[in-house]
This record gives C-alpha cells, structure tokens and sequence, in this order.
C-alpha cells in the first residue's frame, strides 16, 4: 500500500531523462503512465530509490506519418492510439487493440512507450506491435538505435532497452485497408488477457501474435507459415499453441490456454478476412 | 391527512452529499497528533511464533511504539459470537499463528509511510506447521489439529433424525454434492477504526461498522472499563455487507494503544489486508439428497453440510444453522433432515455476508430441484409449482420450527415467468440447439424464502420536535448506505406532517442513542422503522393533548391538519404548529401532567422499545438468462428478472436499489468470485486483480419487480430486502448455467461458474463421460452419529441470523 522512499526527478525533455539514467543507474525506474510500475511499489514487489517521471515530455506524445512508416512517441497514450485517425486509416490493428487495454481511466493514463517497456506477455500491445514487424527506436548517452520487435521481447518482464535507455518511438509500418483481428479473452473487461490474439492481414501476408501464451509475446510462426502455404484458417488456427509454453496460474491451466489460443486464432483470422 | 407518502417513489436525500464527496469515513479523521496504526501479519498458514524482535522497528524515524500480545495486555476476544471457549483469540497472536494474515504485532507511527517501513522492519522467527485449508481433510483423523485445547478440528456439528426408511417412498432420488464457495465480502470502505482519549479520561473510538453499540458492550468489556467511559461512533461507513459486525481484534488493538499511550490513534487497512482480515462468507460443502414421487412432488429432503468456520471459530460456525433452518425453503416437504459438521481450518475467519447462511439453503434446495427436474423430464418452473407451500397455511411452522410469517410463493413466480417471457424464451433455446448453435441460451428459475430480523426482536427509537419545529429522530439501527435518512424521514412526515427535509436523522453514537441493534441481517426498516412509527404515534398523542390544553378543547377534537399543524376539527383558525407545540412543552410554567413524561422524555419528545412477534420471511423468485460460448465456456448474463416480495413497499426507489445491488452480489458468486488458498495456505487471491469481483460492465440492466404481501408483525407490513436479490440470483444464474448445457448431459456445475469450470464440464459430457454430482459425504457425519451428537456449542443460531 505504501511504497518504500524514493527520490523523484521529473525529466523536461528526453536528454534530460537519459542523463538521469547514466547518473543514477540500476537504482532508478522510469515513470510513464505508472499503471504497471506503481502497483509493484505500493506491495513493495519493486523498490527504486529514483524515479524519472518521463511523464511530461509532450513531445514523445505524437501519431505522425513519416513517409514509409508511422511513428509513435512512446509517450502517447492508449487513448490517443486508440482514436488516431492516421492509425485507424493506415493500421488499424494497433487503434483497435489500444481500445481494448484496461479501462477507460488507464487509457487516459498508460502510455504505449510504458506498455512496450514493461514487456509484459500478458499486455495487450506488446503483442500486437510483434504482429505488426514494429520498430522500437531507443536513445541512450551512445545515441540511438532501432531495435525490430521480433529482437524486443527477450524474457518475462525483460527486453532488449539496456538500463541507460530511453524508448522514445515506435514504427509501424503503413497498411491502409488492411484486415485485422483483436481477440481478448478475459475474466473481467478490465482484466489482463488470459491469452488474446492480434492478427493483421494485408497483401504482404498475415501476422499472428498471441498475448499470454508464454514468457514473452509470441508470433505464430505455425500459423503464418501454414497460412502461407494455403491452409484454410481453420485449419492454420489448429496450429495457434504449437511453440507456446503457457503458464497455469489462477485464471486458467495451461491446457486451456492452449485451446483458447487455438479458438481466438481462427476467431481473430476470420475477423481479418482470412 | 392527504394520502400518505408511504410507498412512494421518494428520491434519497442523503444522496447529494456522498455525490459532492461530502461524506466522512474513519480515514478523514485526523485528530490533532494522530499515530498510523499498522498490523505485522503472518505470513503463514499455521506456525509456532519462537520470537519477536521489533528493535529494528522501535529504531526507525518517526515510530512511536510497537506492541506485541504480552506488552498489550489484552484478553481474548472473539469478532462476534462464542462458539467455544477452546477457541479463544487474542487480539495480537501468541505463541502462535493460524492463518495468512492474523495480527501479531501492532507499530505506531507519525504517518502511514513510517508505520508501513516499521511493519517491514519487526522481525518474527515463525517455525512453520502444517496447515489445514480444505475443511473436509480437517475432520480426517491424523490432520493437524490447530487449536490444542479442544480435541479435533470440528467447532460445531448438529443432527437431525435420520433413518434408513427415509426415502422409502421415494421414487426417484436425486444427489448432489454442492460448493458454496469461500467468497470475500470487498466493502468499498475497507475496515477502519480510529481511538481519541478525551480530557475526562473518556476514549471515543470511531469505527467503520453496521453494530455501534454490539462493539460497545465487547470493548468495554476486552479494556476491563464500564462502558459509559467509551464513546462509539460510526461515522460514514463504506459498506459492510455483514462483514463489519461485531469487535474486530484490530479495533481492540487500536483502542488499547490509544489508552495506554494517551495520544489519538488510528487504522484503515489496505486492500490486500482487508481481503484477509474481514470476514469470509458462504464457505459450505453440501451433500443433498431430494426424494422425488414420478409426479415431481416431493418426500423429502436430505443434507449433510460441511461449513468451514477459518481458523478462529465465530459467528461462522454458526451460519450453516441458519442454512439448516432454512432448507424447508419454499416448499410443502413430507420430511427434513440435516446434519452439520463445521470446521477450524488455518484460513481466514468466516462471517457474515451477505444472507449469512440463507443463500447457501436457497442455493443448495434450488439446485437439487433443478436437478430433479432434469432428472424426471419435468420444466424447472412446474416442478416448482407443484411443490411450493400453498397461499393458505400461514403462519406455517417448518421443519426446523421456523415460523414462516406470511407468504404466497406462487405470485412472485408467475411474475417472474410472465416477465422474462419464459415460454418465448424456451422456444428460442430449442431453436438455438436445433440449430446447432454454440451459442446456447440457459434458462434458469429460482424460488427463495429467507429470514429478515432474525436474532433479537426489537429497536429503540426517539422522536424529538425542536423548537424551531424540526423533527430529531434517534434510532439504534445505523445505516450505512441503505436511505435510512429518507425512508425514516417519510414515516416522520407521513405521521407528524414534518416535511421530510425538516427531518434530522440522529444513529450511530452510544452518546446519543441509549441503545441499539444496529443494521444487518436486513432489519432496520421493520424494526428500526417501526420503532419511529410508533414514537411518532406515541409523540401525536401528547401533541393532542398539549393542544387541547393550550386550545381549551377536548383532546378528541385535535386533529392533525394537512398543513401539519394540529387544531380542533371543523374549525381551521384554532391550530397550532409544531414549533409552538414545541415552545409550550418547553415552558416551565407548563401545568405538569398535560405532556405525559413517563417514557422519561422532555419536551415534546416520545421514546420506546419497537418489539416484533418474530422475524418476517420475504421470497420472491428470479429468472435468469445467460448464453454459454460452447466452445470456450463463457457464460454472459444476457438477462436477470428478480421479483422480490418484501412485504408493504414504503419507498420502490429504495427497494429496487437493494434489488440491483443484491443481484449483482449473488451474480458475483455464480459467476466470478472465489477467495482461493494453495495447499499451504497461502491466499491467492488477496488482490482485487486476482479476486474477479465483478464491475457493472460485466452485467446487464436488471429487470426488477415487486409484489407485495404485508407482515402481520409490524405497522409497516414491511420485511427486509437487503439481501433478498443475492438470495435469489446465485441459484437462478447456476440453474440457467446447467439448463443452457442440459442437453449434452450436463447435471451440474459447481460455481463460480468460469469459462474453464464450463469448457471442462462441455468437453467431459461431449466424450460421453458427463461429470456425476454426486459422491459420499465424508466419514465425519457416521462417526458424529454413532457418538450420538447433537448442538454443541455456547451461542444459538438465532443469534447469529440476526447480521
């Protein structure tokens, strides 16, 4: 309920929040929306001794076209994703799945960069920005880099931002008219997934990803692959767990999560046109 | 008098206060140099306490005190209600723990960050001991047994007659073994107490409960001190469900380090505290047997009830009596036995929640004659129609010897059906299957009778006209939520001619009210209620004769105008109004005897004791209508019609919001909510992310009615609705469950019914192995009858109906 003291730094721009990384290293924790970070402090699960409240860098708040791709500050927040008209013209995946994170409060609040950053497998976006090839641009003292979400996610609650970095962007690429799915299959509408699928489906073909069906967000090579070589969705979507190693825990048993990923496949695919 | 203003739709008065966030609860509070009180609780299931060490805590900045058990002092108390003095529990743990959660050291602090950094600094060496949490493997010979005093770990058990002719005339039996699942009562508010010691050596303790003067007799008697030295006051209170009844260890705890350390003290939980630290419901395994005639009439019911009282065994164990009491249910039933075995186990303590042991009887009976209706091909609603007790035998004695009051089951039933278009609504369940759609529609019905005013029968009221002709009312019922504000200024205004806004509602102080039953157990209308009605009355009769005196006329000759002033009939220029009533009653120079004084009032005030011939039974019946995702096991609750009959409605406004918000509690648990344990003990849902509470996002609007068949028992013909809708919900969401996958075999489902429990039930009767409801009971119920047992505990059951 009451977390341990901590220091707090409010950055005004993003060197500024990159500088108090180096000075305070390991010790410190970026603050976005807070919807994941401050949980784990108030049960004492996470304890920094600084917070960098990035909260404020306006300018990390932005939907832009950028030619090939769109560009997303990391600070925009869910509801800004979710009523993009540039998103739900030109990739509609990510608007549609923006509008199924928490509640209306926590889309106010949560930010698309902090969603990412956290790395849960159980969040709805990181998952769907894995279906869609995103690229996530990172600055740190050395500069900056761009790191393709398949590299991204490399364990539970852990990705490839090293702890000097700042995630400032994410790049998905344009695809008007595209089909899309959103499967999330919860206990309560303001839950987590207990697995959910995000499908995308334009003529460079079809990805498929799946929320909570292991340590970190997970593409269904199977299913692409059996969708590629012309397997009906039905079909394909029989392969949806092949490659996951779902947890059990209270919501459900492993068992179940994989027939669920089975079922919100071929649901999410149909939904995408294929 | 114009038309009386009872059983209109009075919008609440209270409401524009708690809207503008006017409203003050416990954590608000913040006397002058208040310390944060906070709880070291363990972390264990079961384990010996070898020592304490809170130097660390004493050390840190900002802490005050830390108090164990022995630097406290205090004796043992229980929550509410004495099963067993075997099962004695100290405020703060000694020598050992019994569950996640129990209290063992208290830190005092300047603010809740330092209190919270000095829980995490008291180090306590715990040798860890097996725990106990399922309550069937508590009664095994050989489980651990956790409280060394008493011989087993069984806190109660009870017999009814039985012998092997029972269902002899039976044609069919049918058999179930039922989980009414462990669920967490989740007040908005959660529970808080705040002590100030006054100047005059007085402690006013604040705390956020339904039973004020219930906590003053215990805690005067935990702090050894009479009780005019304390002072409880139960300012706004968040909810309480039936959870926040009785004396708390953590209120003891908060009042002592008030005392000894002179300085104003305060408490107000955590979430993950409260979800642990109040009371548990429901809490029951059920073995029930249903003997059926072909016709679908009934010889006789049979049950054997597991109950699971946690690890310190209170008004728990009391609550699967109140569940016997009520197994007759609605029903005209030949025959009636049950057994209980009530267990310790090294879980939280179970309480009062919601219905308090009448919705796990109404759950328990209503899914036994679904299942026998299944089971004989007969529609669940006729089955129910040919066994409800008939219109004409009220009074009628169960059983059991509970007096039902008044009833006429049959209406709220047909209502029911008429309003959800029942034949429509099996016709498109037909079509659904025929089609082959995994979409399938359930249907489900529920009749229910439960006990309203149950424990102690009677309530103190006041009623008081000021000077400025206001109304001050003083009663010993103390709402926390329920419209008492408006509901008794209407029985104000509908007597006296007091406009409702002229009204002052005065509750939840021993200082100010000389006793009372406080609110649970859905009784404050009818007793708290009536308790006004008859002071107003009693108040009428002195103003009468005031004004005759001042009038110079024949007190028969006073009546009460329109205008609310009182003057002598045929002749409106001679009337007085409240205000000079009020003034004359106040003069000294007033002859004595024209207001009658001998109820001990002054001025122009009446004062009485309310008593009922006996607690009121309101039924109703509901229909339920889910759709179940075959595939996946989702269930979504499409529509809930609840037709509740609460006898005379004095305010449809007040009764329909108890309504909704009973059936979304009883939806809650058929669907969503279980407080679940690992095999060690440890909670596993002590987090409203992990504990699926459900939100208004997961309902659908409510379809609510009335009928209305007064009480003969109190002048309002009024019984209790507060948890009338969770009664009835449980088992007509259940039933729709089951009947919406009846025809792949399917029997029964033990709640909460989530999508896996659904998807596991459809795939067992797809493989042709359909999962049977039944199996034995456990040993436990032979050997208590070879020994010959009875009721073996201190309290009675009708003590405990009354939260």
């Amino acid at each position: 309920m009451i977390p341990v003291a901590f220091d707090y730094k409010r950055a005004s721009s993003a060197e500024e929040a990159i500088a108090l990384l180096a000075e305070y290293g390991d010790e410190a924790k970026l603050l976005a929306g807070g919807h994941s970070l401050l949980p784990l402090m108030k049960l004492r699960l996470a304890a920094p001794s600084v917070l960098i409240d990035v909260g404020r860098l306006t300018d990390l708040s932005y939907v832009r076209d950028a030619g090939d791709h769109l560009a997303i500050g990391a600070l925009t927040r869910h509801r800004d994703v979710e009523i993009s008209d540039l998103l739900q013209a030109q990739q509609p995946l990510l608007a549609a799945a923006a509008a199924e994170v928490g509640d209306n409060q926590v889309r106010h609040r949560g930010t698309i960069g902090g969603s990412v950053a956290h790395a849960d497998p159980a969040s709805d976006l990181p998952a769907t920005l894995l279906a869609l090839d995103a690229t996530f641009v990172a600055k740190g003292p050395n500069g900056e880099r761009a790191i393709p979400a398949s590299q991204f996610f490399t364990g539970f609650l852990e990705s490839a931002l090293q702890p000097d970095e700042l995630l400032t962007e994410i790049r998905v690429p344009k695809a008007p008219g595209s089909g899309f799915g959103f499967q999330k299959f919860n206990r309560r509408a303001q839950d987590w997934a207990i697995v959910g699928c995000a499908v995308t489906r334009s003529a460079s073909g079809t990805g498929v990803a799946l929320v909570n069906m292991g340590a970190t967000p997970l593409r269904a090579t199977a299913v692409e692959q059996a969708l590629a070589g012309g397997a009906s969705a039905a079909d394909a979507a029989q392969l949806a767990d092949q490659g996951t190693e779902p947890s059990a825990d209270l919501n459900a048993s492993a068992e179940y999560r994989r027939h669920l990923a089975r079922v919100l496949v071929r649901r999410a695919l149909e939904a995408a046109g294929a | 008098m114009a038309g009386s203003i009872l059983g209109n739709a009075v919008l609440r008065l209270e409401d524009p206060r708690f809207l503008r966030g006017a409203a003050t609860y416990i954590d608000n509070l913040g006397p002058e140099g208040v310390l944060r009180l906070d709880f070291v609780r363990s972390p264990f299931a079961h384990a010996k306490i070898r020592s304490i060490d809170t130097s660390e805590a004493d050390a840190l900045d900002g802490v005050v005190a830390t108090f164990t058990a022995d630097s406290l002092g205090l004796a043992p108390h229980q929550v509410f209600v004495t099963v067993h003095d075997d099962f004695a529990r100290r405020p703060l743990a000694v020598d050992a723990v019994r569950f996640v959660g129990e209290p063992v050291v208290a830190v005092l602090a300047v603010d809740r960050r330092a209190a919270a950094d000095a829980v995490a600094a008291v180090v306590v060496d715990y040798e860890p001991l097996d725990a106990v949490v399922d309550p069937e493997a508590a009664f095994e010979p050989g489980a651990p047994v956790l409280h060394a005093g008493h011989a087993d770990n069984v806190c109660f058990s009870q017999l009814d007659p039985y012998d092997d002719g029972f269902f002899a005339d039976a044609d069919v039996v049918v058999r179930g073994r039922y989980l009414n699942q462990r669920v967490a009562v989740v007040p908005m508010e959660p529970n808080a107490c705040a002590a100030v010691p006054g100047d005059d050596g007085r402690l006013t303790v604040y705390l956020s409960t339904q039973m004020p003067h219930l906590a003053h007799g215990i805690l005067a008697g935990v702090l050894g001190v009479p009780k005019d030295r304390i002072r409880i006051i139960a300012p706004d209170v968040g909810g309480g469900f039936g959870g926040k009844a009785g004396l708390y260890p953590e209120y003891s705890v908060v009042a002592r380090a008030a005392q000894l350390l002179g300085r104003p003290v305060t408490w107000t939980e955590s979430r993950s505290d409260n979800m642990v630290g109040l009371a548990h419901g429901r809490a029951q395994v059920q073995y029930v047997e249903l003997g059926c005639r072909t016709d679908g009439t009934f010889t006789g019911l049979r049950a054997r009830i597991v109950g699971d009282a946690g690890a310190y065994p209170g008004i728990g164990a009391m609550l699967p009596g109140a569940t016997r009491r009520m197994s007759q249910a609605v029903y005209a039933l030949p025959k009636l036995s049950v057994d209980l075995a009530v267990a310790v186990t090294s879980t939280t303590p179970t309480g009062a929640y919601r219905g308090a042991g009448r919705p796990e009887a109404a759950s328990m009976v209503e899914r036994i004659v679904d299942q026998a209706a299944l089971e004989l091909g007969i529609d669940p609603a006729e089955i129910r129609r040919r066994n409800l007790l008939p219109d004409d035998v009220f009074p009628y004695t169960t059983h059991t010897g509970v007096v039902y009051d008044s009833g006429a089951y049959g209406r709220p039933l047909e209502e029911a059906l008429r309003l959800a278009g029942y034949d429509e609504l099996r016709a498109e369940q037909a079509a659904r299957r025929a089609a082959g759609n995994p979409r399938l529609l359930g249907i489900g019905v529920s009749c229910y009778v439960e006990i309203t005013a149950g424990g102690a029968p009677g309530e103190f009221a006041s009623v008081t006209v000021d000077e400025d002709g206001a109304a001050t009312v003083r009663v010993g019922t103390s709402g926390h939520g329920q419209g008492h504000p408006t509901s008794f200024a209407m029985i104000v205004a509908d007597r006296l001619g007091i406009a409702m806004d002229r009204v002052r509602l005065v509750q939840s102080d021993t200082d100010e009210v000389r006793s009372g039953g406080g609110t649970g157990g859905s009784k404050s209308l009818q007793l708290g209620g009536s308790a006004i009605y008859r002071a107003s009355e009693a108040l009428l009769d002195k103003a009468r004769g005031l004004a005759a005196h001042l009038l110079e006329c024949d007190a028969d000759d006073v009546v009460l105008h329109d205008d609310g002033r009182l003057g002598v009939a045929g002749v409106p220029a001679r009337a007085l109004g409240w205000a000079e009533l009020a003034r004359a009653a106040a003069d000294p120079a007033l002859p004595a005897g024209v207001v009658d004084r001998s109820d001990g009032t002054t001025g122009l005030a009446a004062q009485l004791d309310f008593v009922s011939t006996g607690p009121t039974f309101p039924f109703g019946a509901h229909v339920a209508v889910v759709e179940v995702d075959r595939e996946t096991g989702r269930v979504v609750p499409l529509r809930h019609i609840a037709v509740d009959d609460c006898g005379t409605v004095l305010n449809p406004v007040l009764v329909a919001g108890q309504q909704h918000g009973g059936v979304a509690s009883g939806i809650g648990q058929a669907l969503y909510e279980e407080f679940r344990y690992d095999a060690d003990g440890n909670p596993l849902t002590a987090t409203l992310a992990d504990y699926a509470l459900p939100s208004a996002a997961e309902f659908p609007s409510f379809e609510v009615a009335s009928t209305q068949t007064p009480t003969p028992y109190n002048p309002l013909g009024a019984k209790g609705i507060g948890e009338a809708g969770t009664i009835g919900a449980t088992p007509a969401v259940q039933n729709a469950v089951v009947d919406a996958l009846a025809h792949l075999g399917v029997r029964h489902v033990d709640m909460p019914l989530t999508a896996e429990t659904v998807w596991r039930a459809v795939r067992a009767a797809e493989s042709g192995a359909p999962v049977n409801p039944w199996r034995e009971p456990p040993a436990i119920f032979d050997r208590l009858r070879a020994a010959g047992g009875g009721p073996d505990a201190v309290s009675s059951v009708e003590e405990a109906e009354g939260v």
